[in-house]
């Protein structure tokens, strides 16, 4: 049985990033500028990703803008048929360099907020005046007439604010917003007590969250991302491991998912190495989690199998320490408790944050 | 753009176009067709890919209508449903707008 080909391609282009958000999916080690691919080397990876059926590249961070390159892979993308969507921070967009991008074909930018009112945003991106520079990012983005999608990541010294941040999406005339729960791996696991909300802030955004989208509907899309500590099923993690989605990290490992370089014991395979096609039907890391084949009970015999595929590998990992077990936050999950604890044991004042920066992990 | 309401149903007399950020795309490697948009791709239906094709932000719905029912020698009243259902799908979700 050949294995359907992937969908989307995520470029993490750098690691290296003004910003310092502790909810940050980078890995905690984090890659080097000296050792990051070159122009040539990703424009051949498009090529390979565009033959063997991917349709929309990512291209993200890190800050990607860091790339003086960026506009020649935008290009190339779309001379090869790739959607291209940027995901960035914003903070280093101008009018030069957005009309570089327009110019070079660019379909799409996704722009993080970390918050709807200035000084919090500040805080958690550590960095000064950093919220102002995304304001005017958006309204350039905006005026340029590119699709903008705003991006919200929610925690619990947030989580009040949705309604804010709704609007502020609305008045900046972004098409799409994502109101996107923390996950709980990497930096964000560091930083758990200072992110995880509780209960009723989570039914808040929720709520906030229905009632915009009957208020916006047919203008502004809304994907509401639930932080799956207080779901009763885990996400189906990346559309299932190895099954839709590929990310390839700024030194050229590639991966089924951002976090995967947390997976012990196997080796990562590297576009230096193999064709990506080679990688995607062959590498061990691809393979061993892939399907229904490798689960332990409960999964095994579970009817959700291949709704969920099992849940994360990655929080397993992180969580009960198996990268094979049944995803922790599921109530069938016998490491579940792991989970009900971090939400008891939660500090009831957010100790200060982690941030995401070299050697700070 | 703020404050403005939900537009109103497109009718025969409107002429759509792709919202910039989508796209008709063929896809070569699963030989189907894809409506390429801001993060997502939409699988397109024979019905999505024969209308889409026309769609040029000059030719007006009704004209869409006319080739369509020449083209398959079908009933026109039965084609002006599916294009009109097809376009409101997409114009809700931000794929086509009006010219
Ligand atoms: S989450 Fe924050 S620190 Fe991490 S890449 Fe994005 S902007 Fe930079
Ligand atoms: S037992 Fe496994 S497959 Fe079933 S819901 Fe839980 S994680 Fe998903």
């Amino acid at each position: 049985m050949t294995t359907p080909p992937p969908m989307s391609l995520l470029a993490e282009l750098t690691h290296r990033c003004p910003l310092q958000c502790p909810y940050c999916s980078n890995p905690l080690r984090l890659d080097p500028r000296t050792s990051e691919l070159d122009t040539a080397t990703w424009r051949r990876v498009m090529d390979e990703a565009a033959a063997m059926g991917v349709l929309q590249v990512h291209f993200s961070g890190g800050e990607p803008m860091a790339r003086p390159d960026l506009p020649d892979l935008v290009r190339h993308a779309q001379s090869v048929g790739l959607y291209s969507n940027l995901i960035t921070s914003g903070v280093l967009l101008n009018p030069t360099s957005l009309a570089a991008l327009a110019d070079a074909g660019l379909d799409h930018i996704q722009l993080s907020f970390q918050d709807a009112l200035p000084d919090p945003a500040d805080r958690v991106a550590n960095m000064a005046g950093a919220h102002a520079k995304k304001l005017e990012a958006a309204r350039l983005i905006v005026a340029e007439g590119m699709p903008l999608t705003l991006n919200f990541v929610i925690h619990r010294q947030n989580a009040e604010r949705v309604p804010a941040m709704l609007l502020l999406a609305e008045q900046l005339g972004a098409r799409r917003v994502e109101i996107a729960h923390t996950q709980y791996y990497g930096w964000g696991l560091l930083n758990r007590d200072a992110l995880l909300p509780d209960r009723d802030q989570l039914a808040l955004t929720e709520q906030a969250v229905t009632e915009a989208r009957t208020r916006l509907a047919g203008r502004m899309t809304i994907d509401f991302v639930t932080p799956d500590y207080y779901a009763e099923e885990p996400k189906p993690c990346m559309g299932g491991w190895g099954q839709r989605f590929l990310n390839i990290s700024p030194t050229g490992r590639v991966l089924p998912c951002h976090a995967a370089e947390s997976i012990p014991n196997v080796e990562f395979p590297s576009v230096a190495d193999a064709s990506l096609t080679d990688i995607w039907e062959n590498a061990p890391l691809f393979t061993m989690f892939r399907g229904t084949d490798w689960m332990p009970e409960p999964c095994r015999s579970c009817p959700a199998q291949t709704l969920d595929w099992g849940g994360c590998r990655c929080q397993a990992l992180a969580l009960a320490g198996k990268a094979d077990a049944a995803d922790p936050v599921c109530h069938k999950a016998p490491d579940h408790g792991l989970v009900e604890r971090a939400i008891t044991t939660r500090p009831a004042t957010p100790p200060a944050f982690r941030y995401r920066r070299y050697g700070n992990a | 753009m703020t404050g403005s309401l939900t537009p109103p149903p497109m009718t025969e007399d409107c002429v759509p176009r792709f919202a910039r950020g989508t796209r008709l795309q063929y896809d070569r490697v699963r030989e189907t067709w894809f409506i390429q948009a801001p993060e997502r791709a939409f699988l397109a239906d024979a019905i999505a890919v024969e209308v889409l094709q026309l769609v040029d932000g000059a030719r007006a719905l009704a004209v869409v209508i006319d080739t369509l029912a020449e083209k398959f020698d079908a009933p026109r009243t039965v084609i002006t449903q599916d294009v009109l259902t097809l376009v409101n799908d997409l114009a809700a979700r931000q794929v086509l707008v009006r010219a």
